[in-house]
């Protein structure tokens, strides 16, 4: 997997040919690729994964709330809930520069269902 | 837990031993598999054909990935890190190979016959997968905004405190338009990648944390591309970031296409697509 910048803060396209970085794998192993129900259902539904997928992938749930970061809800691998209408997430917000770096308080268990 | 969670565990009690890792799906029979490939057990990979499909899996042994070891174990960033990086190992060595559906991470069986029930199963779905699939790849794209400029100094006044504020003021306003410009530049870059792409989805920019830079990302996107335009798309992406100053663009790939396995009918997962996570196809029946 290779990985290509290209910005005003780098003039010339960079190129660079890095092993995949962790956060795209994981984003995509955890998160990608075809649900098949195994004999072993380790059930990502799991409040303990979902609370390290938060960790890794957003700052605190409200935060990310706020921002419309709310796929975990919106999956129904993850949620029970996934097909309850949710409001459209607003575009183009991006993180508070004061985003906490302290870890999550456990998520709401309620939407597990 | 649901019920089949429990018979699950109930069955796993009795029957310890050897498991099977679902990495991905091919077709059988397809073209040459790579060799040499191992698991996420360390043991080699292997195949279990059945339906005309080919699932390939590694042996793992279910005292480290029975349903209680991988509750515990996923906790672990570091086990989750070599499970995630082996399993994706195998998945991009076949996806270079020939046309894989990428299985998500920790889909375990039991035994062979379990792999074989499940490929009758869900033959229909994952044989349009695979077409669907075929001769496309997927590109990664994360666009980052870039620290505002700063505004050109008002005159002096003399007052320090006016001037100041009105700095400030200056200041913020520009902060505020050019992370707008960033918002549409995305969605404008986003719209045009979209166009020359099978299938377009969009997922949840990541944390700062994740990203390891301090530049808020804007936008997360996958792309399936069609093999034979994979240049020209990744040329496009280039053009696209050169004429836009308030984002940093990021390409990745080319990825198995793990973004594009579900085509918004999973039948494990529910009746309907989970909304804002269809995949847009197009020309598609």
């Amino acid at each position: 997997m290779s990985q290509l910048s290209y910005g005003n803060s780098r003039a010339v396209a960079t190129t660079g040919h890095e092993p995949a970085n962790l956060g795209d794998i994981l984003e995509r192993v955890l998160d990608r690729g075809i649900v098949i129900v195994g004999d072993i259902r380790v059930s990502l539904l799991d409040i303990e994964l979902l609370t390290l997928k938060l960790r890794l992938v957003v700052a605190s749930v409200d935060t990310a709330r706020e921002m419309g970061i709310d796929w975990w809800e919106h999956d129904p691998w993850l949620s029970s809930q996934a097909r309850e209408a949710l409001p459209a997430p607003r575009k183009g917000e991006a993180l508070p520069a004061d985003a906490p770096a302290e870890p999550l308080p456990a998520p709401r268990k309620a939407r597990h269902g | 837990m649901d019920e089949g969670a429990r018979d699950a565990g109930a069955r796993d009690a009795g029957a310890r031993g050897e498991g099977l890792w679902l990495h991905a799906v091919t077709r059988a029979g397809g073209p040459d598999r790579p060799g040499g490939l191992t698991g996420v057990g360390g043991a080699a990979v292997r195949t279990v054909e059945a339906a005309g499909l080919a699932a390939v899996v590694s042996p793992v042994d279910l005292g480290r990935f029975d349903e209680d070891a991988l509750r515990r174990n996923l906790e672990d960033l570091a086990w989750l890190e070599e499970v995630a990086r082996s399993h994706h190992a195998v998945v991009a060595a076949l996806g270079a190979a020939g046309t894989v559906v990428p299985a998500r991470l920790a889909t375990v069986y039991h035994d062979a016959a379990g792999v074989r029930s499940m490929l009758a199963e869900r033959r229909t779905d994952l044989d349009a997968t695979l077409s669907r699939l075929t001769g496309r790849t997927e590109w990664g794209v994360k666009m980052f905004s870039t620290p505002a400029s700063a505004p050109a100094p008002a005159p002096a006044t003399g007052r320090p405190g006016t001037e100041y504020l009105r700095r400030r003021r200056a200041q913020l306003s520009a902060d505020d338009e050019w992370q707008q410009r960033a918002a549409e530049g995305a969605e404008e870059i986003h719209s045009a990648l979209e166009a020359r792409a099978e299938a377009a989805r969009r997922h949840p920019p990541q944390d700062r944390r994740l990203t390891g830079r301090p530049e808020p990302m804007v936008l997360n996107a996958a792309y399936l591309v069609d093999e034979r335009g994979s240049a020209g798309f990744t040329e496009a992406v280039a053009a696209h970031a050169g004429r836009h100053a308030e984002l940093d663009v990021e390409l990745t790939g080319p990825w198995p296409p793990y973004s594009f396995t579900a085509a918004g009918d999973e039948p494990a997962a529910g009746d309907e697509p989970a909304a804002g996570e269809e995949p847009r196809a197009r020309g598609e029946p």
